[in-house]
């Protein structure tokens, strides 16, 4: 038994684990796009949608659901990159994209997901729109939490800073749209820029 | 009390290596997808998960989907603990032999 032995146990336990748990490898430029989809969503919103501040915003304007129609755009634009990126990215490494794996995953990230997106629409409809910009962080990083249980972990990490930004956010009323672009733009665009470098060394 | 004495024999195979990292970040694997990640054979899988079961390690859990039987393993808290040891003592090691 040498170090060599030993480092190659290392590097073999690596591998398996992130074989068998693949999606890590969806994070890094995949990441960075979503955030900057977002932003874009949100710059579209600032600069044509967002009322002025003695106009409220109701549900059923024509900006109330143009809005929804960027968000709803904005997510599947993010959720088909990703898949797209990790597809290729399997396809490359000659591994299975769909497997016992990904589809846990899946349904680990959409059921708090799909939770929170019906209870901020009940919300909507009762015209509490003050937390809305919070409970989406909120909803979106325990979904990441609770997924990342099927990825190697560091998307945990991005998940418990949406928690936090979430929470300071429910704190704050009033500045829901910056926290949002803070938690859905630039956390993305800082996590995926991470994550991107950390790929590439390996 | 040497560094050696955490590096577990039981882990010192490629194949238990193996089943042991996938179960780390993954609740619950079937037996073909073990089959398909370590590319091994049925027999020798099967005697290298019967094993690590002797040594509770991994618990096996079996059901039927339809009318196949299917089998899946996961860790017990005990497997993880002696992973997590053996693979802080491997990187010790590594540490100490550079």
């Amino acid at each position: 038994m040498d170090s060599k032995k030993y480092l190659n146990d290392i590097s073999q336990i690596k591998d398996m684990m992130s074989r068998s748990s693949r999606f890590i490898s969806l994070t890094g430029l995949s990441g960075i796009l979503a955030g900057i989809y977002a932003i874009t969503g949100a710059a579209i919103a600032y600069l044509f949608l967002l009322p002025s501040e003695n106009e409220q915003l109701t549900i059923h304007s024509l900006n109330f659901k143009l809005i929804l129609g960027i968000l709803i755009l904005v997510a599947v634009l993010s959720f088909v990159t990703g898949y797209s990126l990790t597809t290729r990215k399997a396809k490359r490494n000659n591994e299975k994209i769909w497997d016992e794996t990904t589809k846990r995953l899946l349904i680990n990230f959409f059921v708090p997901m799909i939770t929170g997106g019906i209870y901020i629409l009940i919300k909507l409809n009762s015209r509490h729109y003050g937390l809305t910009a919070s409970l989406m962080l909120i909803f979106y990083g325990l979904s990441l939490v609770n997924a990342s249980k099927y990825t190697i972990g560091t998307v945990k990490y991005l998940g418990y800073s949406q928690i936090v930004l979430g929470l300071i956010c429910a704190v704050f009323p009033g500045y829901g749209f910056l926290f949002w672009v803070l938690g859905f733009g630039i956390m993305h665009i800082v996590y995926g820029t991470i994550m991107h470098f950390k790929e590439d060394k390996q | 009390m040497g560094l050696i004495d955490n590096i577990n024999k039981l882990f010192d195979h490629r194949i238990r290596l193996g089943i042991m990292s996938i179960l780390m970040v993954n609740d619950g694997v079937d037996f073909n997808r073990l089959k398909e990640l370590l590319d091994v054979t049925d027999g020798n899988l099967a005697s290298h998960t019967k094993t690590l079961e002797k040594a509770e390690y991994i618990k096996i859990e079996k059901s039927f989907i339809g009318k196949k039987p299917n089998t899946k393993y996961s860790l017990t808290l005990l497997g993880k603990q002696a992973f997590k040891k053996h693979i802080a003592a491997l990187e010790q090691l590594i540490k100490n032999q550079n």
